[in-house]
């Protein structure tokens, strides 16, 4: 069986598709998580943040927002850049940064949960 | 095929509401991925570092320049987050006629504004 399979373009961007709308959904939870606590609370202070930031459950729901927010924002990025930098090895350059930015984004996520303070 | 004509007049454009909705999307997403997820980084690395640096973020926030770049990536992510949630309801063929399309686009602006100013009165 032959398939066409494409390098480029938009015919590969479904599994990018749900990936936006899911990861966008886990933000969202999060967000609303956060800002309940928050309130809940009655506002935040030191000792509120650091207990929270203590919680393990807090950590990897933190975690999974920024994996959310790092992956959304990949795609977002890529969009934008597909649609407006035509020439392909700046396009390419411009990607490069970004992933690797994001991927720098990500250490440090690590860094601040799981770190040595 | 047909040669279509070419019209970018960018001044000249008129766009319709859920057109302004779209770009202030992708802006507001961009901006957040440029100074938003820095930001947010470092403000929860020094803010958990101690008492002395979370005094020192809480104080830092009210430099009128924080203020500003705070308050613009504040409405980018309520924009963002409303306009987010637009989108999924119109995937899943919520609100897709023209009036309602409309009418949700007014909702995100108006209502993403305003939480921007609440969240922003009772920050600072």
């Amino acid at each position: 069986m032959v398939t066409r399979r494409y390098a480029v373009g938009a015919h590969y961007g479904l599994m990018d598709w749900l990936v936006q709308r899911l990861s966008a959904v886990v933000m969202a939870l999060y967000t609303v998580l956060l800002l309940a606590i928050v309130l809940w609370n009655g506002g935040l202070d030191y000792a509120l943040w650091t207990d929270l930031f203590a919680h393990d459950g807090f950590r990897l729901a933190s975690f999974l927002f920024m994996v959310s927010l790092l992956y959304h924002a990949w795609i977002g990025a890529r969009d934008i850049l597909m649609d407006y930098i035509k020439p392909a090895a700046v396009r390419l350059l411009l990607e490069t940064v970004i992933v690797v930015l994001l991927v720098a984004y990500l250490g440090w996520t690590l860094q601040i949960l799981w770190g040595t303070p | 095929m047909k040669k279509r004509p070419v019209y970018l007049d960018l001044p000249r454009i008129r766009l319709p509401l859920p057109g302004i909705v779209s770009i202030l999307h992708r802006v507001s997403g961009a901006w957040l991925l440029v100074a938003g997820i820095p930001i947010l980084l470092y403000a929860v690395s020094r803010s958990l570092a101690s008492p002395e640096t979370y005094a020192g973020m809480k104080a830092g926030i009210s430099h009128p320049l924080a203020k500003i770049v705070l308050l613009s990536l504040l409405w980018s992510y309520l924009h963002h987050f409303c306009a987010g949630i637009r989108y999924l309801l119109l995937d899943i063929h919520r609100g897709i006629e023209l009036a309602a399309a409309r009418r949700s686009s007014a909702i995100v602006l108006v209502v993403s504004l305003a939480l921007t100013l609440i969240l922003g009165a009772r920050i600072w």
